[in-house]
């Protein structure tokens, strides 16, 4: 058993607040940490890896403090979002190094490859990889070890969707081993197919937490808007208008199109064509104006 | 206090980058100025001391220090790759020390060595020459590293630093100044090199004493700083 905790943590640069006052607890099994870029992910990552100290508030790993205790660092495994990494080194010797900065020797080097499936191309140099071949290989080296926590910036940035199912798989099977394993990522979608829980950051707050249908439900029951173009938009606006499923409607004249607020998810979504069909209007254009990521989140942090 | 494995990687990471050219341009430009003066020259124990003091000593070495001292950590903090060496369980004063021993072992070899062939092409080592510059040479490595190290730790602009100490402080303003030199790695190896010498060409401002207890200070302090440094190390991120 293995958990990080965050108690009221807050990091600033300067006057600007990077993390505020964000209380968590990881334990073993996957978790998404989700957020729109810019929202704190990568600074509390790097608190959570001992690379920054928090401003106030303490970051603990079963108890023990990570800023400046490089101990910890034999239970917990990174892998940072940056490229760089020993360019000049073949992979092999690369995984091999980190294997004996831990006192460990080529045999865990090799095992760690074999995880990642990188055993073809060990013996090139790291600069001749590709995107997808470095991540694997920082996360051969993360997994030297065998930590029992795993914090991973980002690391599906880049990858091509084959190599995406593979790390997902393998993040995936550490977290059924329990292992504490943490990702970063801006995109839903990854979060929701590979974590059991999700803790979502915005602009430096903690937003929500819970399991993904938790978080899918706080994200479908917040207002849509939808763009619509039918044959009778004012035909069609009167007959949505009369169910609580809509909240609001705009004739854009301009747009020549409808501006719907809706505010039951699932009930507008079977409505709107049952609505159209019952009076013989045809739709042109249903499209949601307001699904960006962001949109979804600023709605959450108001929440 | 040493890790074979740190010091591998910086090794590699020394003499594989580009930079690494410089380490033997300067060398081999010092030969061939030896070769040259010998040749149209004949052996000159003054033009000997002016080459080895003037160049060597005054100009390669602290290049050769910056080149090493700055290499052997400011690139890896730079584009944050030091983050591997950093998510271990290794002392941050045993990555300084091991660095700090290939950069001196690097300097060394790259100013040092030369030094002493080119003294030896001058003037056969005639009035120990060679061997005096050479101890200057060695001598003046460990504290150039230590502090190129330092400021390769602390600083983004470490080499600009390293350069403008080396070539403004010590060269412009320790030959205008005359209290400048005191604070001057060159001459408080040119204080070791004057006792070893016989002292009658190979001089120095400062006291042996003094040069002595500064260097070492200097080294000390410079390492000791750069491994605290380097235990708090923020690496921002991309945000």
């Amino acid at each position: 058993m293995t958990t990080l905790n965050i108690e009221h943590t807050s990091r600033w640069f300067g006057n600007v607040v990077a993390v505020n006052d964000v209380t968590m607890s990881i334990g073993p099994g996957v978790t998404g940490l989700l957020g729109p870029n810019g929202a704190g992910k990568s600074t509390l990552i790097n608190m959570m890896g001992g690379f920054l100290a928090p401003s106030t508030g303490s970051v603990t790993l079963d108890g023990q403090r990570i800023w400046r205790n490089e101990s910890v660092y034999r239970q917990i495994g990174i892998v940072p979002e940056r490229e760089a990494m020993y360019d000049f080194l073949t992979g092999l010797e690369f995984v091999v190094a980190n294997a004996e900065l831990h006192g460990l020797g080529a045999k865990a080097a090799r095992t760690a490859l074999a995880t990642v499936e990188m055993e073809y191309a060990q013996d090139r140099k790291i600069g001749t990889y590709s995107k997808g071949m470095r991540q694997r290989v920082k996360m051969a080296s993360a997994l030297v070890h065998d930590p029992s926590v795993l914090l991973l910036d980002e690391p599906f940035n880049g990858m091509d969707p084959r190599q995406r199912m593979q790390l997902m798989d393998l993040l995936r099977r550490m977290g059924a081993t329990g292992r504490t394993v943490l990702f970063s990522s801006h995109i839903l979608e990854e979060v929701e197919q590979l974590a059991s829980h999700i803790e979502v950051i915005v602009a430096g707050r903690h937003a929500a937490s819970g399991d993904f249908r938790k978080i899918r439900r706080l994200m479908t029951d917040r207002p849509h808007r939808y763009l619509v173009r039918s044959s009778d938009d004012r035909a069609l606006a009167a007959a949505l208008i009369a169910d609580p499923s809509t909240a609001g409607i705009e004739v854009d004249v301009a747009e020549g199109a409808l501006r719907v607020q809706a505010v039951d998810f699932g009930r507008f979504t079977e409505l709107l064509p049952r609505v159209a069909r019952e009076h013989s209007i045809r739709l042109f254009t249903v499209s949601p104006s307001d699904e960006s990521l962001e949109s979804v989140f600023s709605y959450l942090v108001a929440a | 206090m040493y890790n074979p494995t740190v010091a591998r990687l910086t090794y590699r990471a020394l003499l594989g980058r580009r930079r690494a050219a410089l380490l033997f341009v300067l060398p081999g430009l010092l030969i061939l100025l030896a070769t040259a003066v010998r040749v149209l020259n004949g052996a000159d124990d003054q033009i000997a001391a002016d080459v080895l003091g003037g160049f060597a000593l005054a100009t390669m070495v602290p290049l050769i220090g910056v080149i090493a001292g700055t290499g052997a950590i400011g690139p890896e903090i730079d584009d944050g790759s030091i983050v591997y060496l950093l998510s271990k369980p290794v002392k941050r004063p045993t990555i300084i020390m091991t660095k700090l021993i290939v950069a001196i072992s690097v300097t060394m070899m790259f100013s040092a060595l030369p030094t002493f062939v080119a003294g030896f092409i001058l003037n056969g080592n005639g009035q120990q020459l060679a061997i005096s510059y050479t101890v200057a040479a060695l001598v003046a490595s460990i504290a150039y590293s230590a502090l190129f190290l330092l400021f390769g730790t602390v600083s983004r602009h470490a080499v600009v630093i390293g350069l403008v100490y080396a070539l403004v402080w010590e060269t412009l303003f320790g030959s205008l100044v005359a209290g400048a030199r005191t604070l001057s790695v060159q001459q408080w190896a040119l204080a070791v090199a004057q006792k070893v010498g016989d002292g009658s060409m190979v001089t120095s401002d400062v006291g042996l004493t003094l040069a002595i207890s500064l260097l070492v200070g200097v080294t000390v302090v410079a390492t000791w700083y750069a491994g605290q440094k380097l235990r708090t190390l923020t690496l921002a991120g991309e945000e």
